[in-house]
């Protein structure tokens, strides 16, 4: 197992380097001088000329290589070029706000989804089963966006049910109060494409033999579909739900621009917008090492639900 | 004698003989397709989309979209066409709205204050109470322009049209600018302007049905354009991949590899930030350029399975080269992958222009897509103007919701086993 793990963290490495040099070539090379970007928000040219020191964009690329790799491991970016805060600090603090959306949605998601399409596979080819599956289709077309107007339009702003945007600094107030209108909106435009998805995974299962035979020896209904079917309907679950990770987060980008939710995907979003370049760099990095890492956990789960796999 | 001497000749069984020839792929797909009711409906559906874009290209429909034919938020009527107010147009008084003709919107005033600035000015304490709360949490918030500041500064401008104008952080307001010097000069043209339209009109009084062709236009062009350069690398370098195997393989699915390891939208938007200029084609290139790692996997598994069969064996039997068993022989036999994996593409890329349009890193300031409208749609709902955001949505819906059935219904005719690869 830990001979395993050890495998797979040194099979990342090129991956990882390819993602760097790839980040590197983009912002170095595409993007060019920084001093272009930078003559429009920064006036004064001593730190213009500081920045091109800090970056060594007069050094040959294999030395502002090094300066990049430098800043990943040592986690210093510098300073934001617009607002002059630390990355690593607008890293740190902007962490906690997306992850109180993205943690109890992720949970929720995954939960009402299998219930879902276990309930609907278990009706399959009836009224409801059609119905759910129509919905789920036109839900899916239309776009997230609309999804996040009207929601917010309609129940926070007419019926005042939720505050229509806003964070504060206790957690419990964010969690319970300005983080739901959010979440319940994720958990509608997510749960249409995975309740479709999770619903062929159920029905291969369903007609197997093993089910037969455990009517046939008195199981209970809600016994064989919560036990024996899920069970062996969650591997190419998890797959999935690991798998849909990033796509939360797009969603989550929105999400937090909508509502002024201090996260991540706001961060992006306002770096893109003022050319923030070194905000973007390590977000970038660091995104998708966390992609990678989750990809590692989603495979030690499958040897937790199912101990026939093996890890090799 | 003579007919003795003719059957031979012309045996009525050997015209039956082309007739027995087993149908190619594409003519089964057909067959399996056109049974299919959904999918023939979403054919029509898509087609006539098709249509309305290469028209609307090609400046036939939706020409004048850009011109303002109804007062400014006109709202959508499909009986009522009122006369143009009577009122003569004075240059500054233009922007108003005739108070008549749109009570829903009555400028300064009683109406209007009574109907919607209450919610709004609750809404706004709110807000207020927790910009204030969240201050401390985080450092430059104050640059930040959210959206309800936005609607603020617009309901601002209407009670007072002069006096907003000057401060507006409108990204429009250029264009606004320049719209209004036009009306200036063009002032008969207001007297021409109607009451109502049938879909309604945005903030200048643009028609909402000219606009959203024009935006549809924009929107699927980007789908299709972007669908094309990604299926061409990724058919490209998946071909590369499947057949040539070895340290060809190793490279590109690295390449593969770090390219799908960066979540998709973060990508986009890294490029979209250092690319720096808008414009169509540059979005169409972010989307290709980024999008190519799905038609990759599976073009290299398919080809991986073709490379050894017998008909590829027989082609380097009779001296085929490597190019050509690899784009005349394997990619025929696995051209209808290609085929819905870029159909399932042009669904994903339509979605992904309107969420960067929306952002405002797609397409450019003068032109319309579905993405822009939904942005201008997103304050006007606060003013209670729900029609653009109607057309834009709902359009964008019909489409999706028809180009994926059909998708579905074409991988299902096209290739029964690879039901369920797609999302």
């Amino acid at each position: 197992m830990l001979a395993y793990i050890f495998r797979r963290i040194w099979q990342m490495l090129p991956t990882l380097l390819g993602v760097v040099l790839l980040v590197f070539l983009l912002f170095n090379w595409v993007g060019g001088d920084p001093a272009y970007v930078l003559a429009g928000k920064i006036s004064n040219p001593e730190q213009i000329e500081n920045i091109r020191r800090q970056l060594g964009v007069d050094q040959p690329y294999y030395v502002q290589l090094g300066i990049f790799l430098k800043q990943i491991v040592t986690a210093d970016f510098g300073a934001s070029w617009s607002t002059n805060e630390k990355v690593s600090h607008i890293l740190a603090t902007r962490l906690g706000p997306s992850l109180t959306v993205l943690v109890p949605l992720l949970f929720l998601e995954t939960i009402v989804a299998i219930a879902l399409a276990l309930a609907v596979a278990y009706v399959r080819g009836s009224l409801t089963d059609r119905m759910v599956m129509i919905v789920c289709t036109v839900g899916l077309s239309i776009s997230i966006l609309v999804y996040i107007i009207v929601f917010q339009y309609v129940f926070a702003y007419k019926f005042g049910w939720f505050p229509v945007q806003g964070w504060g600094n206790d957690f419990w107030e964010n969690l319970t109060k300005f983080s739901v209108l959010p979440i319940i909106i994720l958990l509608v435009v997510s749960i249409a494409p995975n309740l479709r998805l999770y619903r062929t995974f159920v029905l291969d299962e369903i007609n197997q033999d093993y089910v037969r035979t455990a009517r046939a020896k008195g199981v209970g209904e809600n016994r064989i579909m919560w036990v024996h079917v899920l069970r062996n309907a969650s591997i190419p679950m998890i797959t999935h739900v690991m798998a849909a990770l990033p796509g939360l987060l797009i969603g989550a980008f929105l999400v937090e621009r909508f509502f002024s939710i201090p996260g991540i995907g706001r961060e992006v979003i306002l770096a893109v917008e003022r050319s923030d370049f070194p905000v973007i760099k390590a977000l970038t990095v660091y995104v998708a090492i966390a992609t990678m890492v989750v990809n590692l956990l989603a495979d030690l789960m499958y040897k937790a639900v199912d101990p026939r796999v093996q890890l090799k | 004698m003579n007919d003795l001497t003719l059957k031979p000749v012309v045996p009525p069984k050997r015209r039956e003989i082309p007739h027995t020839v087993s149908p190619g792929l594409w003519t089964l797909a057909w067959r399996r397709l056109r049974t299919d009711s959904v999918a023939m409906v979403c054919l029509v559906i898509v087609a006539a989309f098709l249509l309305m874009m290469v028209l609307s290209g090609l400046n036939l429909v939706a020409r004048d979209w850009a011109k303002e034919v109804g007062v400014n938020y006109a709202p959508p009527s499909w009986f009522n066409y009122e006369p143009p107010p009577a009122a003569p147009a004075t240059p500054s008084g233009q922007n108003a709205v005739p108070e008549a003709a749109v009570p829903a919107v009555a400028t300064p005033g009683s109406a209007f204050s009574s109907t919607v600035v209450d919610p709004i000015g609750g809404a706004l304490a709110e807000l207020q109470g927790g910009a204030k709360s969240a201050a401390p949490s985080s450092g430059g918030e104050s640059a930040v322009v959210d959206p309800l500041a936005d609607v603020m500064k617009e309901i601002e401008a209407q009670k007072n049209p002069p006096a907003a104008e000057g401060k507006s952080v409108d990204p429009l307001a250029d264009v606004m600018k320049e719209i209004q010097a036009g009306k200036g000069a063009t002032a008969a043209a207001a007297d021409t302007r109607r009451a109502t339209l049938p879909f309604g009109a945005d903030k200048w009084g643009r028609d909402v049905i000219a606009k959203t062709i024009k935006g549809s236009e924009t929107s699927i062009f980007v789908g299709l354009a972007a669908a094309l350069v990604a299926t061409l690398i990724g058919t490209f370098l998946g071909a590369l991949a499947g057949y040539y195997g070895g340290w060809v393989d190793d490279a590109l699915n690295w390449f593969y590899n770090v390219f799908s390891s960066i979540p998709y939208l973060l990508l986009i938007l890294a490029v979209a930030a250092v690319l720096q200029q808008k414009g169509t084609m540059t979005i169409v290139l972010i989307l290709g350029l980024t999008g190519w790692t799905g038609a990759f996997r599976l073009i290299r598994a398919e080809y991986l399975k073709h490379k050894g069969r017998e008909y590829v064996q027989a082609a380097d039997a009779i001296g085929a080269s490597n190019t050509r068993r690899m784009f005349r022989h394997i990619f025929p036999n696995v051209s209808h992958v290609v085929l819905v994996q870029m159909s399932i593409l042009v669904v994903a890329f339509i979605k992904s222009e309107v969420i960067l349009s929306f952002l405002g890193f797609g397409v450019p300031v003068d032109v319309v897509s579905w993405g822009s409208m939904l942005n201008e749609a997103q304050n006007e709902l606060i003013l209670g103007k729900w029609w653009q955001l109607a057309a834009a949505g709902g359009t964008m819906a019909v489409l999706v919701t028809a180009f994926s059935l059909f998708t579905d219904a074409l991988r299902d005719a096209l290739d029964p086993k690879l039901r369920g690869t797609g999302s």
